[in-house]
């Protein structure tokens, strides 16, 4: 199976991606965890405000066939989230790096990002799965 | 007859199997004198022996419509037209377990669809579920859902004193380990104005029962009044109702419940010694995916035809495991098809008729009892039920109502409300007759000094 990847984005164990655009970040999940989750019917976005902590699980997404919960990437405020995904959850399968995104948040600690993989440690663990 | 499908031989090859010589030493590991204790049992008796036994001690009870009964108190005694029974009693419905799979169970699921859209439209509530054991695990699961939806942030459970002490107490039971504060029912003093002033922004719900326990119906815009405090907290307001009683009341959507819970029972169902009963569970749409219970939804298969499935079960234990919105999955399938068969043999036009009678026998009760000296009945609004205030102790007055007149006479409060002293719920339904309730009105003044 060919998965798609963000080049932009570093990754977590649990399979979410977090990209830096300017002092936000956007966090999503992988085109592999979409695929394992088959189709995405409904996400339980947090509200905006809400803190994240690192690998803490903030939200739940549920698919035809599963409810999985979605880890933080990295610690932070939710600034905004994803209003499409209300009306259309289809869009994490349908592009997971682009109109697809959950949320945005302020970082509290930059230096997390570090932790996270890059895109060649990451497709690496997918190979292995 | 034996009832073991598999035979001697099948034994000895599963025995085989698994390398083990006899059945015997499979319970090596208990030790010897726990393996066959002698158990003091009278010897077998035939069928036909049995059921005459059976006949002799049911015989024992007061039963039937020879012994008037004023009982209520979560629990009514309505006539069950026979439709509802013979329907019920279809093997198809009545044998089957867990008949959920579309591909096989559509009469099943079309049934539930309907119970579902019967008790939406009573309760004035977008969605209904399958059902729950009973009226008190219904309010339990309401408590859980408002906790769910604030997203376990708010810990602090109000209960008016007017919802039925049972299911109080098995909100309390449900939650106990929670970190909960669950409070408001410590008297009936705390009215619903009170119950507002209480509710707070830690506040997850607030709980009321329409017509409550003591039967009293409140004016529709005081409860309207308390849903908007609750909501103006963030809290869910949630209505504990009788749904006989909403063939004739204001339906609690109207009024701004978020949730309406309940026992089912008088929907058909037998009083069966209290159980198994049904529990009905509404609730407004933007709640759904915080719901619990399993939910039957329509839907078109392959070929366009209308069809039935169990929809948004990913909130359910089987798949979200642990964070399951409830970790019950169950229904009340028979039972809510009792109460779907019920309904639909009486229309709206007929359970608003049974919902009349109740009231009008109840008031003539009321009116009869409170010309009596030692007995008083508390002013305001009521449905089938209501508190009268006794000279002496309910369960003397009891006894003597059963043993003297043979009539079952009407709930003992002092356990669950000792502020109101010796005080009696009493209720009459459809069937009760004026020469029964007339009855009851003499029995009760012989009663006044015992």
């Amino acid at each position: 199976m060919e998965y798609k990847f963000d080049e932009k984005a570093r990754y977590s164990k649990t399979h979410e991606w977090v990209r830096v655009d300017g002092a936000e970040a956007v966090v999503g999940i992988s085109d592999y965890a979409q695929n394992k989750l088959s189709d995405v019917v409904f996400t339980d976005l947090p509200a905006v405000g809400k803190e994240l902590t690192r690998e803490s699980a903030f939200m739940v997404i549920e698919s035809v066939k599963a409810a999985e919960e979605v880890f933080a990437p990295v610690s932070g405020t939710v600034t905004a989230r994803n209003e499409k995904l209300v009306r259309a959850p289809e869009l994490v399968n349908k592009d997971p790096f682009g109109d697809g995104w959950l949320v945005r948040v302020r970082l509290s600690d930059v230096k997390e990002l570090d932790s996270l993989m890059d895109l060649a440690s990451y497709r690496k663990l997918v190979d292995t799965l | 007859m034996s009832f073991i499908p598999n035979t001697d031989a099948d034994r000895a090859r599963m025995l085989s199997a698994i390398g083990v010589a006899s059945t015997a030493e499979l319970f090596r590991d208990v030790p010897k004198d726990f393996r066959f204790p002698k158990l003091d049992l009278p010897a077998a008796l035939s069928e036909h022996e049995i059921l005459t036994q059976m006949d002799a001690l049911s015989r024992l009870n007061a039963q039937g419509p020879q012994t008037p009964s004023f009982l209520g108190a979560g629990a009514y005694n309505h006539f069950i037209p026979a439709v509802v029974d013979a329907m019920v009693s279809r093997s198809e419905f009545a044998t089957a377990y867990t008949p959920y799979q579309p591909e096989v169970s559509q009469g099943t699921l079309q049934a539930i669809f309907e119970y579902q859209s019967m008790i939406a439209r009573l309760t004035g509530m977008e969605i209904s579920n399958a059902s729950h054991y009973d009226g008190a695990t219904s309010t339990a699961e309401a408590v859980i859902m408002a906790l769910n939806v604030a997203q376990w942030e708010k810990k602090r459970v109000l209960l008016s004193a007017g919802v039925h002490p049972q299911y109080r107490a098995v909100v309390r039971t449900y939650t106990q380990g929670m970190g909960l504060t669950v409070g408001g029912d410590e008297s009936t003093s705390i009215g619903l104005v009170q119950l507002g002033a209480l509710c707070d922004e830690s506040t997850a719900c607030v709980v009321v029962q329409y017509p409550d326990f003591l039967g009293r119906v409140a004016e529709p815009a005081q409860l309207s009044g308390l849903a908007q405090r609750a909501h103006a907290c963030g809290a869910l307001f949630v209505v504990v109702a009788n749904p006989v009683a909403l063939g004739l009341l204001v339906a609690p959507g109207e009024m701004g419940a978020d949730v309406v819970a309940g026992e089912g029972q008088a929907l058909g169902n037998h009083l069966s010694f209290g159980g198994p009963y049904l529990g009905f569970f509404a609730f407004r749409r933007e709640h759904i995916r915080k719901s619990s219970g399993r939910i039957a939804g329509q839907t078109v298969d392959h070929d366009g035809r209308r069809s039935y499935v169990f929809t948004l079960s990913t909130r359910e234990q089987h798949i979200r495991r642990e964070k399951a919105t409830s970790n019950i999955c169950t229904n009340q399938s028979l039972n809510a098809l009792t109460a779907a068969v019920y309904l639909t043999a009486l229309g709206p036009g007929g359970l608003k008729r049974v919902a009349e009678l109740c009231w009008h026998k109840a008031h003539y009760a009321a009116s009869r009892i409170t010309g009596l000296s030692g007995y008083s009945v508390p002013q305001g609004e009521f449905f089938h039920e209501f508190v009268v205030c006794c000279p002496r102790p309910v369960s003397r007055i009891n006894a003597r109502l059963f043993e003297k007149h043979g009539i079952i006479g009407g709930y003992d409060l002092g356990m669950d409300y000792p502020e109101l002293g010796d005080a009696m719920l009493v209720c009459c339904t459809e069937v009760t007759t004026k020469e029964q309730i007339d009855g009851l009105v003499t029995a009760l003044e012989d009663c006044r000094n015992v």
